[in-house]
Formats: C-alpha cells, sequence, structure tokens
C-alpha cells in the first residue's frame, strides 16, 4: 500500500477537525484552547506539505517555515496573556472568562 | 409716449401717504413712544393724502386734456433666470381716473374720521392705518407690472385686515377680520396661479409686453387639458377679483367687515379696496377678451351677486349690513359688465359708485353717530329732523344708488344693463334678467333704509338694547337723548361727496365711455363682442340718455321699487310683518344668508378640521412619530437584542465564528471558481 496525497488530505483533515472539537468542547483550560490552535495550525501545515511534495512545488514548504515562526511568536504572546491573566483572575478556566462581553 | 408726467410727482403720490402713515403709526404710537399728538397725527397723514391728490388730479388733467401717457419702470428688484421683478409705474387714463377716486375718497374718509374716531383710544393707530391703505391702494392701481399688483393686492388685504379687528377687544371683530383674511386667501390663490401662468408661458410680468404675447397665448392650451391655456389664466385671475371684489360664492366677508369702524367701511369696504378686481380685470382685458368661456363665468357669477345679494339687503337691520349687502350688489353690477365686454362701463360704475356708496356709508357712520352708537333701523325713525345735512346727502345718495335719470348711478347702472341687453355670450340672458330685477331689489332696499332711518315715527327710545349699545360701541353715552347733527368735520365730507354723486355721471359719460380716454389702457375686440359700438350708436349725450331713461323699463322698475318701499314702511308698516309671516321659509332662508356661512362653517372648516384631524392623529402620530420615528428605535433595539446573544465573552465562541466564518468564504470562493 502506497502513502497517496488523499492519505495526507484525510490526516490534515482529521487533525483540523479535532482542533476545532477542542475549541468547542474545551470548557475547562485556556491552555488546551491555546494547543488546539496550534494543531489547527499544524493541521494546515500538512496541507501545504503534501500539496507542496505532490505538487513539485518548493513554495508550499517555505510557507510552512513561516507559518510556524508566526506560531511559535503566537504561542509566546499567548502564554504570556495567559501568564497574566491568572495573575489578574486567579484562574484560567474558559468557562469563567467571559470578559470580552463588556 | 409725452413726457410731462415725471417719475418723481408719480413717486411722490403713493409715498406721501405711506410718510404720513409712518408718522402717525410709529411716532404717534407707544411703539414709538407717543411723540406726536392727536392734532398733529392727522395733520400729517391729510397732508400726505392731499400731496397725493393734488398730484393726482394734475395727472388726470395731463393724461385727459394733453393725452401724457407715462410707462416705466424704476427700480428692478431682482433678476430671476429672465424673468423681471421690477417696481414700475403706468399712468394711462384707466390708472388716473383711479388715483383720483382713491385719494379723493381717501381724503373725505380721513377729514371724516376726524369727527368720527375723536372718542376712540386708537385715534393715531387708525389715520396710520388708513394712510397705509391709501399708499397700497396706490402701489396697486399704480403698477406696470403684475407683481406690484400683487403687493398692492395683499397690503391692502393686510390693511383690511387690521382695521376689520381695530377694536381687537371685540371677538365678533376679531373673528370678522379672520374671516376676512381666510375667504381672501382663497382669491388670492387663485390670482396668484394666474399670475404664476402669465409668467410662466409669457416669461414677463409687465403687462405691455404680457398683452403684446396675448395672440401667441391665445393659440396655446393648457397641457394635460383641451382647455384654453388663456380661459384657464383669465379664470384663475378672476378668482383672485372674486376674492377681492367680494363675489359669490367668497362673499360671505363683506357684511361681517362692518365690524370694523364706519370710515373704512366707507373707504376699503364699499370705495376702493373692493373694486380692485374690478379695477384687475379692466387692466387685464387684452387677456379677458381672448375667451369667451372665461367672459361668460364672469357675467354669471357677477350676475348671482348682483341678485341674490340685493335679496339679502332687504331684511337686514343693520344700517350698515343693509349697505354692505347694497355694495355686494352693485359690486356684482360691475362685474357683470366685465363679462359683457363692456370694461369701460365697469369702470365708469366703480367710480359713481365710489362716490355714492361712500357717501352712504358716511352718512350712515353720521346717523350712527347721532344716534349714540346704535346701529339697528328699527329703533331710528325721524332722524331729518335732527340731522338735516345728513338727510340731504344720503337722500341725494340714495337716488344716486337706484339710478334716478341725471344722477351718476343712473348713466352707469343704466349703460351696464344696455351693454348686457347686447351681449350675446352664454349667461347674458340670465344677467339681463339679473340687473334688471336687481334694479327693483336695489330701489326697495335703499328706500326701506331711507324711509326707516329718516321718515316715519321716532322709535330710537323703544330700543331694548338701549344700555348695551350696538357694534360700533366704543365709548360711554349714559343717557338717551335726542340725535343731533354731526361736527363739520363729518357733514363737509359727506356735501364734497354728494357733489360728484349726482354730477359725475352727467359729467363724465361721453369721454369716458365713448371718447378715447380708456382707449389705450382697455382693449375691446370689438368684432367679437361689439356690445361697446352698438351701446355707442344708441347714445345721444347724457340729456338725451336721462330722457330716454325715462320711458325704459330700469327706471319703472326703480320707481316702483321705491313705491313700494314707500308703501310699505310709511303708509302700512304692518305688512312687512305680515308678508314674513306668510313666507317664513324664504324669510329664514334669506335671514341665514342662504346658508353660506353655515355651509363655510359646517363643512368646509369642519371638514378641514376633520382632515387635519385625520392626518395629525393618522398621518404624523401613527405614521411618522409611531412607524418611521419610534419604530426605526425599536427595530434596531430587536435587532440589537438578539445580536447580543452573539456576543458571549467566551473565547471559543469567537474562535469558533472565525472558523465557521472562514469555511463559509472557502465554500463560497470555490463554488465561484468551479
Amino acid at each position: 500500500m502506497t502513502l497517496t496525497l488523499g492519505h495526507f488530505l484525510s490526516l490534515g483533515a482529521m487533525l483540523f477537525a479535532l482542533s476545532v472539537i477542542g475549541i468547542f468542547l474545551n470548557r475547562k483550560n485556556l491552555i488546551v484552547l491555546l494547543m488546539a490552535i496550534e494543531l489547527m495550525l499544524l493541521a494546515v501545515n500538512m496541507n501545504f506539505v503534501a500539496f507542496s511534495y505532490y505538487l513539485n512545488d518548493m513554495a508550499g514548504q517555505v510557507f510552512v517555515f513561516f507559518i510556524l515562526t508566526v506560531a511559535a511568536a503566537e504561542s509566546a504572546i499567548g502564554l504570556a496573556i495567559l501568564v497574566l491573566l491568572f495573575r489578574n483572575k486567579s484562574s484560567i478556566n474558559v468557562d469563567e472568562l467571559n470578559t470580552l462581553q463588556g | 409716449m409725452s413726457q410731462t408726467l415725471s417719475a418723481s410727482a408719480l413717486l411722490a403720490v403713493p409715498l406721501a401717504p405711506l410718510a404720513g402713515a409712518l408718522a402717525a403709526g410709529i411716532l404717534g404710537t407707544s411703539f414709538g413712544g407717543n411723540w406726536i399728538g392727536r392734532r398733529l397725527s392727522h395733520s400729517l397723514t391729510i397732508l400726505g393724502v392731499l400731496v397725493a391728490f393734488i398730484i393726482s388730479a394734475m395727472t388726470l388733467k395731463s393724461v385727459a386734456i394733453d393725452g401724457a401717457r407715462f410707462n416705466e419702470t424704476l427700480y428692478t428688484w431682482m433678476n430671476v433666470g429672465g424673468l423681471k421683478m421690477e417696481i414700475g409705474f403706468l399712468v394711462d387714463g384707466l390708472t388716473a381716473m383711479m388715483m383720483c377716486v382713491v385719494t379723493f375718497v381717501s381724503l373725505m374718509v380721513h377729514i371724516y374720521t376726524i369727527g368720527y374716531m375723536e372718542e376712540d383710544e386708537g385715534y393715531n393707530r387708525f389715520f396710520a392705518y388708513i394712510s397705509l391703505f391709501t399708499f397700497s391702494m396706490l402701489m396697486l392701481v399704480m403698477s406696470n407690472n403684475m407683481l406690484q399688483l400683487f403687493f398692492g393686492w395683499e397690503a391692502v388685504g393686510l390693511v383690511s385686515y387690521l382695521l376689520i379687528g381695530f377694536w381687537f377687544n371685540k371677538p365678533t371683530a376679531i373673528f370678522a377680520n379672520m374671516k376676512a383674511f381666510l375667504v381672501n386667501r382663497v382669491g388670492d390663490f387663485g390670482f396668484i396661479l394666474g399670475i404664476g401662468l402669465i409668467a410662466a408661458y409669457a416669461g414677463t410680468l409687465n403687462y405691455g409686453e404680457a398683452f403684446a404675447k396675448a395672440d401667441e397665448l391665445s393659440k396655446l392650451t393648457f397641457p394635460g387639458t383641451g382647455w384654453m391655456l388663456v380661459t384657464v389664466v383669465c379664470i384663475c385671475l378672476f378668482i383672485g377679483a372674486m376674492g377681492k371684489s367680494a363675489q359669490f360664492p367668497l362673499h360671505v366677508w363683506l357684511p361681517d367687515s362692518m365690524e370694523g369702524p364706519t370710515p373704512i367701511s366707507a373707504l376699503i369696504h364699499a370705495a376702493t379696496m373692493v373694486t380692485a378686481g374690478i379695477f384687475m380685470v379692466a387692466r387685464m382685458s387684452p387677456l379677458f377678451e381672448l375667451s369667451d368661456t372665461a367672459l361668460s363665468f364672469v357675467m354669471v357669477i357677477g350676475a348671482i351677486t348682483a341678485l341674490f345679494m340685493g335679496f339679502l339687503g332687504i331684511i337686514q337691520n343693520d344700517i350698515k349690513r343693509v349697505v354692505a349687502y347694497s355694495t355686494l350688489s352693485q359690486l356684482g353690477y360691475m362685474t357683470v359688465a366685465l363679462g359683457a365686454s363692456a370694461y369701460s362701463v365697469a369702470v365708469f360704475h366703480l367710480m359713481t359708485h365710489a362716490f355714492f356708496k361712500a357717501l352712504l356709508f358716511l352718512a350712515a357712520g353720521s346717523v350712527i353717530i347721532g344716534m349714540h352708537h346704535n346701529q339697528d333701523i328699527r329703533w331710528m325713525g325721524g332722524v331729518r329732523k335732527y340731522m338735516p345735512v345728513t338727510w340731504i346727502t344720503s337722500l341725494l345718495g340714495t337716488l344716486a344708488l337706484i339710478g334716478t335719470p341725471l344722477f351718476a348711478g343712473f348713466y352707469s347702472k343704466d349703460s351696464i344693463i344696455e351693454a348686457v341687453h347686447e351681449s350675446h355670450l352664454a349667461g347674458a340672458g340670465f344677467a339681463y334678467f339679473a340687473v334688471l330685477a336687481g334694479v327693483f331689489v336695489t330701489a326697495f332696499y335703499s328706500f326701506r333704509l331711507y324711509f326707516l332711518v329718516f321718515h316715519g315715527k321716532e322709535r330710537f327710545d323703544q330700543n331694548p338694547d338701549a344700555h348695551h349699545h350696538g357694534h360700533d360701541d366704543h365709548g360711554h353715552h349714559g343717557e338717551h337723548h335726542a340725535p343731533h347733527e354731526s361736527p363739520w368735520v363729518v357733514t363737509v365730507p359727506l356735501i364734497l361727496l354728494a357733489i360728484p354723486s349726482v354730477v359725475i355721471g352727467f359729467m363724465t359719460i361721453e369721454p369716458m365711455l365713448y371718447g378715447g380716454f380708456f382707449k389705450d389702457a382697455i382693449f375691446v375686440n370689438l368684432e367679437k363682442h361689439p356690445a361697446m359700438e352698438e351701446l355707442k350708436q344708441l347714445f345721444h349725450g347724457p340729456a338725451q340718455m336721462a330722457l330716454h331713461g325715462l320711458m325704459a323699463p330700469p327706471f319703472w322698475l326703480a320707481l316702483s321699487g321705491s313705491v313700494l318701499a314707500w308703501y310699505m314702511y310709511m303708509v302700512n308698516p304692518a305688512l312687512p310683518a305680515a308678508i314674513k309671516r306668510m313666507f317664513m321659509p324664504v324669510f329664514t332662508l334669506l335671514d341665514n344668508k342662504y346658508y353660506f356661512d353655515w355651509f363655510n362653517e359646517n363643512v368646509l372648516a369642519r371638514g378641514t378640521r376633520l382632515l387635519g384631524t385625520a392626518l395629525w392623529k393618522g398621518g404624523d402620530q401613527k405614521l411618522i412619530d409611531g412607524a418611521l420615528v419610534n419604530g426605526s428605535w425599536k427595530l434596531v433595539g430587536w435587532v440589537s437584542g438578539v445580536v447580543r446573544r452573539l456576543q458571549s465573552g467566551y473565547i471559543y465562541h469567537y474562535a469558533f465564528g472565525m472558523i465557521v466564518g472562514v469555511f463559509v468564504l472557502m465554500t463560497y470562493f470555490v463554488w465561484l471558481n468551479r
């Protein structure tokens, strides 16, 4: 059995679905939310790499590097916000954090 | 164009009364600090009117004898898209005659007012108003364009409003002046539509320029209909004349205007302002000549007014109201003459009527002074002994009014009847009948008034309302003593007005009707409307006409009317009451003035109020306030309430929203690029 593009895309789609479910079902922890977002980006990266390989186009893999960099910066900012949030609210429970409602 | 008339002299004619009005109205009232007293303010206003009268008389002389004409624009107010709005004077026979009539009657009324308003607090204010009126009326008649005509038209209306409500503490006076103002608005609406149509199609407001295009206008039709444009224009203009000259059905304001002081009833509501409509139609004769339909309309309206308003005069008991209905009826005569294309006859009657009707009103005022402000003729009688000058002048005025041969009214009224007889327009038959019957009615109510006031038993002690006086109550006379002759300031104007009332017809009929006095002011299409030409052939000098008049039906009708009045009110005073009982429904109809006031109040006024209330409640409160204003905030509030639920504040909701959004967008683009 050989690996085809369909397998990679299925994997990406599964990862993406997992992360969406992770965002939506998560009621407890903000860190899980951040991880789910990372996972979503990774699912996208998977697609990029798969297409890059099968279309023989390096641009997709170059793009992945950029996304990884941005994702790392994003996680850093996200975690910093999370630390500050915990200091102020003493909680990272997602259900309690509805101050965005205004 | 002869240049013997100077613009500055003409300018002084309206401005002198205006200066007098400003002096008396601003400096002589508490508004300007009461700087000048009664004596000075009446002197100043009389001086202003006297100056105007002298210049008018000189103008008339140079127009009539030297054939001078003046037609110039003195000032351009503005120029809007090619339409010039100007102030200018046009002086020809018609204008010069009107100027003299207006200033002469105004001068008489000014002098008379010194005696009549003696005890009134608003003395200076009254003089300011009548001088202002003289200014406005002169602007109206001297104008050379329709805009200035309209200015004068509205200004006389305004002063009329102010003067009817002169005693502003009296609710009936306030009601009457509001009524006059509103009814005149109806007429002015038509008038301004007419002027607007002329401006739109002729592109000018100047008389001369507009009349030069009359032939072009006569070929046009009113857009969207098959009507002749000129007919629509003329009927619109005539609706204006109907309001100002109190023609049926817009006549309702004139009898009520008697709430004002008597001098202005003479000046405004008999001699000058109410004849502005007649003057205007005569001035617009080049347009009216083009439309037989409009002329028929004018004639029928005039005939209805002439006859039916005369009937109302028969049953009135207020001395001023009898004269007021007589004025309505005479205005109807003038209008009939206009309809018969006998414009010069209408203007001729306007002039004679101005003299004798001003005389009758001022005499009535003199009687009112003598009777200590009782106006009810049932409680007069036998006044002849006490007020000889008033009696004689009234008799002369009455004889002139009913058309006794050789008197002024005979020449004008007989000419009108003849002109209508010669007219072949639709409605001329009815009009002829109406003016003939009107002669009888006029004689009857005039002599009824005359006999009840001046002859018979003295009844002034029997007045049941003696302690609260009649309409003109503005002084206190506790005791009822015998009437007395009025002071000289009252009687001199009566005498001065009585002279033209007797002789003016005899003197001027030939030049005015058959000479060339109006030849460039009034245009008559002789081929289509030959009435004047036929009249001219029948005319062989004023004396001959008087002789002939003795054998014509109008004279016998007038005589029988007078004799009937004499019989019913002198010989057999029980008869009127018996007739009244016999014809109770007719009396009720007349007593309620054909239910016009009822109709106006209950149908027009109440209907308008109902419509207004419906629009206010339904349109304004429900639709605009309820649906649009309140509805929009309610809608925004409701939408916000729904949208607010989306803003849960939970990050995972927002993140999910973003994802869904990306899916939707992607799906959309994929779909689009498929």
